[in-house]
């Protein structure tokens, strides 16, 4: 949901070519014997390789009544595959200390592997293991399933995931982009081991397969071991069509009752689609509103001269078939009501006056040197090459970046702002927070 | 192999001490460690991946050194270390950390409170110009303050309050800890919170911050020769501090007495069992090795989907969800390795304690196999070389170490030491350790009181 770190991040091999003392950091675009393309950065100071990929189909490929079944079957792959049962594939995996993850979101599962250099070969057969033939055994299905269902019933009560799922189950009703990843109580018992094999078999195909390699492994080598881990897959898989939507439910506040001494709220509205041209402009205005660092109006109004929050900030979420802004918040029940008065207030300013130069300049300032960042690891580097990959940056985009940030002119950022903030917003309170209550929100 | 090798350096600027210059085989970085004329330490991790740096400053002062009644301060003077200087006004030193695209933050702990910076390269001298100023400029009014307290409040509230597990946690500390500071919340007891003020933050400030009781760790694009040059220029400007107070704190006596609570909460729908026991950490280790099997014990007990715990309580007699372990051996004084465990419906609380019990008694009864063992040490030695691949995570392993009573040698040692525990070792550490006596076990449950329902 989050994807701040990421998106500051587009890239700029200008920039890190330009800096003093530093390597430049080259993307190689490979494809392997089998015709998997990738993108590769060859990295020498650290014995490790480090794999991410995605595939296309995530969570809004479940039916609605079996939501939670993309997620359940990404947290069984490394649950027995091929020959090796769950605790025998375990255990080759411990032995010599590799790591996979599998996460699910809206639009892809992604996942990573990490090895030590040694154990390479042995890292990539058992990830295609796992794609290729996961077993699904009932028991390992169970179990797993159970803790799923542990950890959606322990945040029945956790205002933080109340406030934030009502925003998402009202903004995209009858959309799987409104539901939870993981399903619910009532959807992920109905979820079947068959289920689970079609999710696998839709998915889990080349056509639909995203790869970048980071380590100390050439090209050739580095099409040997995507191989390892992708050539068995299938050629084509099959996936369902999602329809487009925009959040719903603008303009309105609920308040969700939970006794806790600290309500916590969500906040947002439409947000701006990855390949819109205004994209930039838009980054740059959230930046300045409610963006990451401690400068930004949000933080400084809530938190820094009234103290009614440790944090508040927002972000621009983009899917493919939605975009959003979506802030939060959490603040003592007295003063809610006066933290989101704040936070509205500071959204339509910035929707009717835009942002000021000089927050512009600094703003422009930040997001060109964070990027560097968000690059000093070679499991970060592998995961925005991917995501720059999904998002069709193209490879030249990290000369681009810092020329497209540098061109938004104050115009541009006054025109944005109010295209982002001047659709009126969606507001979920989860605690008792003073005299809100659910209805429609007035100036 | 890890062995340390010095590596020799030239046209080193003198007047500072070089400590120690190692270097990891594994083709880790040569780490420097220098101490400057006015005691300050400078440790520098080279990365010369990406143009970037990880500036942090580590004060030898945590949560253990308030006096009663003072609960939090620790944590807030990290606070308000934001709010400017005589020399930067209030907002400036974020303001250009921004500037840079830099990101910055802080945390406190029992024993330490550090601040960091990461930035461009480049801009690596004016972090450490406006973090020496810090040092001993801070310029505090109730302006600032007050609302600041209100921020940690909530700050509470969103750790705490807000989350019933966490309260637990708070109270199996008090009750862990008898004696030493360690049993108040870090962040502090919400009722003394409240009247937390401007002259005690600066007044703790005055008596803990310097350049004597600090030790300045640099991950990143830097050379060890350069980041020594820059911290002369910027700390080494500051004065010594003639009149730290020593850190004598109360130690633990002989724990004899099993302890068991329940934390019931209306919001409580997933039951869960924890149990931390009272063990040395690193630094109150009286054998050598004993740290390290301890590391390996938690591992085994209950790290990830191979342990016991997981294995025996979730895989095989289906009476969790979830189990595992952990041991934190970072403390500088006593620590803890903690158990924990949620039923899968229909198992109650006191049977999967009955569960946990007798995983234990069995590796106490029977030690560990070499399998485990050997799987044990590649995973805890292959962490030490993943962490190579992260300046920040070099710097805070680095600077984790010197803060808890361990030296830069230490640390480059210690794949060496996992490598070293024996079999016997690691049931010894079981055996010993494991005792329920020397233990805290918390329920935490669901409150199904009248009143409870009514208030949900």
């Amino acid at each position: 949901m989050k994807r701040l770190a990421f998106s500051l991040a587009f890239a700029a091999l200008a920039f890190l070519a330009g800096a003093p003392g530093a390597s430049a950091m080259q993307i190689e675009r490979i494809v392997s014997p089998s015709g998997i393309k990738a993108w590769l950065v060859r990295e020498h100071a650290v014995p490790l390789v480090t794999l991410n990929y995605a595939f296309h189909g995530g969570t809004s490929q479940d039916a609605a009544d079996k939501a939670g079944t993309a997620n359940l079957a990404a947290d069984l792959l490394d649950e027995g595959a091929g020959d090796l049962d769950s605790k025998t594939y375990h255990e080759r995996l411990g032995r010599h200390a590799i790591e996979l993850n599998f996460r699910v979101g809206r639009d892809y599962l992604r996942g990573s592997l990490r090895t030590l250099d040694e154990h390479r070969d042995e890292a990539f057969d058992l990830l295609g293991l796992a794609l290729s033939k996961p077993r699904f055994d009932i028991d390992a299905v169970e179990r797993v399933r159970g803790q799923v269902l542990a950890s959606l019933k322990r945040e029945i009560t956790d205002p933080r995931d109340l406030a934030s799922r009502r925003w998402w189950h009202t903004a995209f009703p009858d959309h799987p982009y409104g539901r939870e990843r993981r399903g619910s109580l009532e959807t992920l018992p109905r979820v079947a081991v068959d289920d689970l094999r079609d999710y696998a078999r839709r998915v889990f195909a080349r056509d639909g397969l995203t790869v970048s390699i980071v380590g100390d492994v050439n090209a050739e080598t580095a099409g040997k071991l995507i191989d390892r881990a992708f050539a068995a897959l299938p050629a084509h898989g099959d996936l369902k069509p999602v329809a487009q939507a925009s959040p719903a439910g603008l303009g309105r506040r609920i308040v969700i009752n939970l006794d806790v001494p600290q309500a916590v709220v969500a906040f947002g509205g439409q947000g701006i689609a990855r390949s819109d041209p205004d994209f930039m402009a838009a980054y740059v205005v959230n930046h300045i509103l409610g963006g990451g660092s401690m400068t930004s109006r949000l933080y400084r109004e809530v938190r820094e001269k009234r103290g009614l929050a440790y944090g508040v900030s927002d972000n621009l979420v983009w899917f493919r078939r939605a975009a959003v802004v979506i802030g939060g918040t959490a603040t003592r029940a007295d003063r809610t009501g006066d933290a989101l008065k704040i936070i509205e207030h500071e959204i339509r300013r910035m929707a009717e006056q835009g942002p000021t130069p000089e927050e512009l300049a600094a703003a422009k300032s930040y997001l060109k040197g964070a990027y560097a960042l968000t690059l000093d690891t070679s499991g970060k580097i592998a995961a925005q090459l991917t995501e720059m990959q999904l998002d069709n940056l193209g490879v030249d985009y990290v000369q681009r970046r810092t020329g497209m940030i540098d061109g938004v002119s104050i115009a541009d950022a006054k025109r944005v702002a109010k295209r982002l903030y001047g659709g009126g917003l969606l507001v979920t309170v989860a605690g008792r927070p003073k005299g809100l209550t659910s209805g429609p929100i007035r100036d | 192999m890890l062995r340390r090798s010095f590596a020799v350096l030239t046209a080193v600027v003198l007047a500072a001490t070089w400590l120690t210059a190692a270097r990891a085989e594994t083709g880790g970085p040569r780490i420097a460690d220098f101490m400057l004329a006015n005691g300050l330490e400078l440790v520098v991790i080279p990365d010369h991946r990406a143009p970037v740096v990880t500036h942090m400053i580590w004060y030898k002062v945590g949560a253990a050194d308030e006096v009663p009644g003072k609960s939090g301060l620790a944590h807030f003077l990290e606070h308000l270390m934001f709010k400017g200087t005589a020399k930067h006004p209030a907002g400036e030193f974020s303001t250009v950390v921004a500037r840079m695209g830099g990101q910055e933050n802080a945390f406190t702990t029992n024993d330490y409170t550090a601040y960091f910076q990461r930035v461009p390269s480049a801009q690596l001298k004016t972090v450490m110009a406006f973090e020496a100023d810090r040092m001993t400029g801070l310029v505090l009014t109730d302006a600032v303050v007050l609302p600041e307290r209100q921020v940690i409040l909530e700050e509470r509230n969103q750790r705490i309050g807000n989350s019933p597990r966490a309260q637990l946690s708070v109270q199996m500390d008090a009750a862990l800890y008898l004696n030493s500071p360690y049993h108040k919340p870090v962040i502090g007891w919400r009722h003394e919170m409240e009247h937390l003020s401007r002259d005690d933050a600066i007044a703790f400030y005055k008596r803990y911050y310097g350049p004597n009781n600090a030790v300045v760790v640099i991950g990143g694009d830097v050379t060890p020769e350069h980041a020594l040059a820059l911290a002369k220029e910027t700390y080494g400007k500051v004065k010594r501090r003639t009149d730290l107070p020593p850190r004598h704190w109360p130690t633990e006596p002989q724990p004899v007495a099993a302890r068991t609570l329940t934390l019931a909460d209306a919001r409580v729908e997933l039951p869960t069992v924890q149990r931390a026991y009272l063990v040395p950490s690193f630094a109150t280790a009286k054998q050598r090795g004993e740290s390290q099997a301890l590391d390996l014990l938690a591992y085994i007990l209950g790290g990830g989907n191979n342990s016991r715990l997981y294995q025996d309580l979730v895989v095989d007699r289906k009476l969790a969800v979830a189990s595992g372990a952990w041991y934190d051996s970072a403390s500088l004084g006593m620590t803890k390795l903690g158990l924990y465990g949620a039923p899968r419906p229909g198992v109650t609380l006191a049977q999967l304690e009955h569960g946990i019990d007798a995983v234990i008694a069995r590796l106490i009864d029977k030690g560990v196999t070499a399998e485990e063992l050997d799987r044990a040490k590649t995973r805890l030695i292959a962490d030490a070389v993943y962490a190579q691949d992260s300046q920040t995570s070099m710097a805070r392993w680095y600077g984790t170490a010197l803060m808890t009573g361990a030296t830069v040698n230490d640390v480059e040692h210690w794949p060496d030491r996992i490598r070293a525990v024996t079999a016997e070792q690691v049931q010894d550490a079981a055996r010993h350790w494991l005792d329920k006596r020397r233990s805290v076990t918390g329920y935490l449950v669901k409150d199904k009181s009248p009143q409870a329902e009514k208030r949900s």
